[in-house]
């Protein structure tokens, strides 16, 4: 009578959740990166509150300040972040057929277009320096450097993150049949491009 | 009015109305504690296992929705009342009163300086004249403080780059602590000042000793040679003549319009902005050319020119 | 070697075999994936922060003998208290029943293997102590701004406070890990049979304090961060001079650490909530009520904030909203107390440990529950906000109430972890001493706060000098009463007598499996039939 629904199996794959069944281990994924994912939008959103604080205090600053921004290569990164959730997206449609190769393409090119973004960056943010802008500067450039070095650094970790899943996926860890980690590194991805969508807008193009 | 805890009578209304908000919840708070404490207690020694009945099964009552909802609500109720009446009463004691007096503090690590009407300034001391109310126009130099006078109790904390304000019905004679209650560094605990209360006379015969620092000129004196050295009067009148910018006449305490529909009150606070910001609220009609004088215009000096612009009445 | 109780659950046998606690050695305990090992882990730490974040209470009320200078310097003092309130908060109260009790106990009370992310919850902990590391390395130049921190004077001050902030910021970081863990673990990893409604009410509890962990903490990792940058990039959010709002720092800052105090008093209920039944012999009361006044406080907890800053300069537009908000979150805790109570009616109470804390909770937790209505109150709280009224109310309850219920979940749960039992004998004269000197230490402390003395201060007024001596005393009875506990503890240890499964006699699955239980919790997952507080249809002699 007393069934027992959970066994020890290590699955081909070898789960760390090796005390549950490989539905619920599935389940407790998704529900774990939606959650992870609703923390996220709280430690962003108390940057949008500052931005939305300081934009109704200093309407003038904001109209002044943000023609300062490269709004060429700020549109270019939005291409290259919404092209690499297409990448990461065709990753796991990939692995969902057992196309081993074809995952490990398109791990490499998101991950590839995600070093583009740090790359584009990096010189606007150099370009910003020599015009001697700083963080320090005003409040509108204390937002667009902390709000782009937050979601930066959070490109850097998705960069890790898909990096192990490419590693990972070299060894032949993932299948048709388990590919829970590729999944929810996808949606953590998506999750960096949908920040970046919010901020490109707010901080380069409304005056 | 009597109330329970002034030993001697209050120092202040405010002092008298507080504690009678005091008294209201103690007094409703206690009858809970006693009830529920006393439940808890009682219970605790009425139901103790003992030897006899050791083996005995329990009741099985599980719920009670009729007490479950009753206990939500006057619990409800109370919280009600308390919030009503502390609300009544701390829009009583925030109210500016008419005819006040207004004082000028700048808290700093770690004094008080008062500036009075006169233009003297005096440090870790406020005298004012028993009956009648006071408005503080409170600034810091530095970091936040706090501004407490227990024996009124009124607080408010001082921030830099701001105005905040306290108002004082001072109404028994007698001196009384003014403590610093927002963590401020080193000094902290030794940031008191004392207010002093005295009698219509006395203070009448202390103002004309002269004591304190006094300044060379009144507070509104002093503004109005500000006005006067940043050029200010250019392009504001203090007649009513309409200028390249607003005329001063009249205009503390009236109502403005602004660009874009916008309205707002010229208190200390829009008076202040308009010197260090003036982009940020600009008058209906008028042109944003003004420049900013943050820098050039001291915080202490804003003071001044509020001052001065009051009496352009 | 097994054998089956009438109910058809399979108990082991308490043999030579310590179950989880078998396997030796460091990396068994620093790589270990049990949740048991991972709780015992958290709660070594934090208890020993506990110790630490005291004694530094104790030097505060050594000092606060003397109205003037005395002892050590006014900034050693300063240092002191910031270090005391930052230590106790962060590195023992918010961690400490849900990162060790709660670890060690939600997947058994659940009737799972583990929690739903092992790896997961053994990183929580390292960052925890990476955490603790880096804050520990800021004290070369120690800070002195108490554990609000707040602007301008933690801009402008010379203390390490960017260093402090990503120290913080990683002690958040395990908290907000641990709080994702615990809600996939209790949405998805319940034995069958187990609904909502027959969940342990520690784990409502748990489950309510994980929501506000997960949303809460990731607004003061952002502020932390703000902070940080303020300092080290001239970022000027907050800084007048740049046209920032030291306001706004506070709004960020209570925002989160409002919603924390209910992280730390939840668990602490949910305790309660498991132990009047279970030394009662009764069902517990009106299980829904508070089951749902768990989410519910959770709720309300989150549109409060606004109530520290009554006298910060905030509209009074917003006090008043603030206000009006504040008193409803003193409801659902009301729903609480009143439950637990008519648990006790017509039930037959013996006064073990865990109740006597459990008891002691209820009774310290309604006096700082009601001294929270002077605060709610606009009118009183302009005369009490940042005077010792407030330092006595929230030590009453975080200390009545937090504590207490942790040390509630100690004592309860203490054979199950260790296999041994306390000596009732010590734990009394613990709990005698440690509760005179809680209340002498702190009683006072209201009456000094209504009389004027403000907080954080070094020195004062020679009038209130004489409260202050009591109080002073009473803090060395308190601390005798820790230490006659802890040395309970570590003897407990070594030499406590062998626990049996089910000392209490308890209904919940924990008491299902041996003392202390295997690694793997349940030799059979098991099956869940009834809600765990039916002890009404048992007489005490049924569960031996």
């Amino acid at each position: 009578m007393a069934e027992d629904t959970a066994h020890f199996a290590g699955e081909e794959g070898g789960q760390a959740s090796g005390h549950v069944s490989p539905a619920v281990a599935y389940e407790a994924a998704k529900l774990g990166i939606w959650t992870f994912l609703a923390t996220e939008v709280l430690l962003f959103g108390g940057l949008f509150t500052a931005y939305i604080v300081f934009r109704l205090k200093f309407p003038e600053m904001f109209h002044k300040d943000f023609v300062h921004l490269n709004r060429l290569l700020g549109a270019a990164n939005t291409v290259v972040l919404i092209t690499s959730s297409l990448t990461v997206a065709l990753a796991i449609a990939s692995i969902r057929k057992g196309k081993q190769q074809l995952l490990k393409l398109f791990l490499s090119l998101t991950i590839l277009l995600a070093g583009v973004f740090l790359v584009i960056k990096y010189f606007e943010w150099t370009e910003k320096f020599a015009h001697g802008l700083f963080p320090g500067t005003d409040i509108f450039f204390s937002l667009y450097f902390m709000m782009t070095g937050l979601h930066g650094l959070h490109v850097l970790g998705g960069m890790l993150v898909l990096g192990a899943m490419l590693f990972l996926a070299g060894r032949g860890r993932f299948s048709e049949s388990y590919h829970t980690p590729v999944e929810i590194s996808g949606l953590y991805w998506h999750f960096v491009d949908l920040v970046w969508i919010y901020l490109f807008p707010l901080l380069y193009l409304i005056g | 009015m009597t109330n329970a805890f002034a030993a001697a009578g209050a120092a202040s209304p405010s002092a008298w109305k507080i504690d009678a908000v005091f008294l209201f919840i103690t007094g409703v708070s206690l009858f809970f504690f006693l009830l529920v404490e006393g439940l808890l207690i009682y219970f605790a020694i009425r139901y103790r296992r003992r030897k006899a009945s050791e083996d005995a099964a329990t009741s099985d009552v599980k719920s009670n929705t009729v007490l479950e909802i009753v206990w939500v609500l006057v619990p409800s109720l109370a919280v009600l009342a308390f919030f009503t009446y502390g609300y009544m009463v701390y829009r009583d004691v925030t109210a500016p009163q008419p005819g006040a007096a207004d004082i000028n503090v700048t808290a700093g690590q770690f004094l008080y300086e008062f500036k009075y009407p006169d233009g003297r300034t005096a440090m870790n001391e406020l005298r004012v004249p028993a009956g009648r109310p006071v408005k503080l126009i409170m600034t810091s130099r530095d970091v936040i403080h706090g501004f407490f006078i227990p024996d009124y109790r009124i607080k408010q904390d001082i921030l830099p780059g701001q105005y905040t304000y306290l108002h004082l019905q001072p109404d028994r004679e007698g001196t009384y602590d003014i403590f610093c209650t927002q963590y401020c560094g080193v000094g902290h605990s030794t940031m008191r000042a004392k207010l002093i209360v005295m009698s219509a006379d006395a203070y009448a015969a202390w103002m004309a000793r002269g004591e304190g620092v006094k300044a060379a000129m009144s507070l509104p004196e002093k503004g109005k040679a500000l006005l006067e050295k940043f050029g200010c009067l250019g392009c504001h009148s203090t007649d009513g003549t309409v200028k390249v910018g607003p005329s001063f006449k009249g205009l503390y305490g009236r109502e403005v319009h602004l660009e874009k529909g916008r309205e707002t009150i010229a208190d200390e606070e829009y008076i202040r902005e308009s010197i260090f910001d003036p982009g940020a609220k600009v008058a209906r009609g008028f042109p944003n050319i003004m420049p900013t004088f943050k820098g050039s215009i001291a915080d202490d000096d804003v003071a001044a020119i509020v001052a001065y612009i009051k009496t352009l009445k | 070697m097994t054998e089956t109780t009438a109910n058809g659950l399979a108990v082991p046998e308490n043999g030579r075999s310590r179950g989880y606690l078998d396997e030796k050695g460091f990396r068994s305990w620093a790589l270990t994936l049990d949740h048991k090992r991972i709780g015992v882990l958290y709660l070594y730490t934090t208890l020993f922060f506990f110790l630490l974040g005291g004694i530094f209470a104790l030097l505060i009320r050594i000092k606060l003998m003397y109205p003037g200078q005395a002892i050590f310097s006014d900034q050693t003092y300063n240092v002191l208290f910031t270090l005391h309130g930052s230590v106790m908060i962060f590195l023992f109260i918010i961690p400490g029943i849900p990162s060790g009790l709660g670890n060690f106990l939600i997947p058994l009370l659940i009737g799972a293997r583990d929690v739903a992310f092992p790896r997961l919850n053994l990183a929580s902990y390292w960052i925890f102590v990476a955490g603790i590391l880096v804050i520990l390395g800021s004290l070369f130049r120690p800070m002195d701004t108490g554990w609000t921190f707040y602007t301008p004077y933690s801009a402008k001050t010379g203390a390490n406070i960017a260093f402090l902030s990503f120290g913080i910021f990683l002690v958040g970081m395990s908290s907000i890990l641990t709080g994702l863990n615990f809600i996939v673990t209790v949405h998805k990893l319940r034995a069958p049979g187990m609904t909502w409604h027959r969940l342990p009410l520690f784990i409502w509890g748990m489950y309510a304090t994980s929501i506000i962990q997960v949303v809460a903490t990731p607004v003061v990792g952002i502020t932390f961060l703000l902070l940080a940058m303020e300092r080290l990039f001239g970022v000027g959010f907050f800084d007048p001079a740049k046209g920032g709002d030291p306001l706004l720092f506070q709004h960020f800052f209570w925002f989160y650490s409002h919603p924390v105090v209910y992280v730390m008093i939840l668990p602490a209920m949910g305790v309660i909530s498991e132990v009047i039944p279970v030394f009662s012999r009764k069902p517990i009361f009106g299980y829904r009520a508070i089951a749902y006044s768990s989410l519910a406080i959770a709720f309300l907890g989150f549109l409060v904030w606004g109530h520290h800053m009554f006298v910060s300069g905030m509209s009074k537009t917003a006090s008043i909203i603030f206000s009006f908000l504040t008193f409803f979150v003193a409801v659902p805790t009301a729903v609480k107390v009143f439950n637990w109570i008519a648990t006790m009616y017509k039930g037959s109470i013996t006064f073990e440990s865990p109740m006597l804390y459990a008891l002691t909770f209820i009774f310290l937790f309604i006096i700082g529950g009601l001294t929270g209505m002077f605060l709610g109150a606009l009118a009183t709280d302009v005369h009490l906000h940042d005077t010792y009224f407030i330092v006595a109310h929230f030590h009453y309850t975080m200390m009545g109430g937090t504590v207490m219920g942790l040390l509630a979940g100690l004592h309860y749960w203490w054979p199950k972890m260790t296999g041994r039992m306390l000596s009732e004998k010590m734990a009394r004269w613990g709990w005698l001493l440690t509760f005179i000197g809680f209340n002498l230490t702190f009683l006072v402390q209201f009456y000094l706060g209504f009389k004027g003395m403000p907080r954080r201060w070094a020195e004062y007024p020679p009038q209130y000098q004489f409260l202050n001596i009591v109080s002073t005393v009473g803090s060395w009875i308190l601390a005798g009463g820790i230490l006659v506990m802890f040395s309970n503890f570590i003897r407990g240890l070594f030499r406590g007598d062998p626990a049996p499964a089910n000392p209490w006699k308890g209904l919940t699955l924990e008491w299902r499996t041996a003392s202390p239980p295997p690694t793997e919790n349940f030799e059979t997952v098991p099956v869940v039939t009834d809600w765990p507080y039916g002890y009404a249809k048992r007489k005490p002699a049924d569960d031996g």
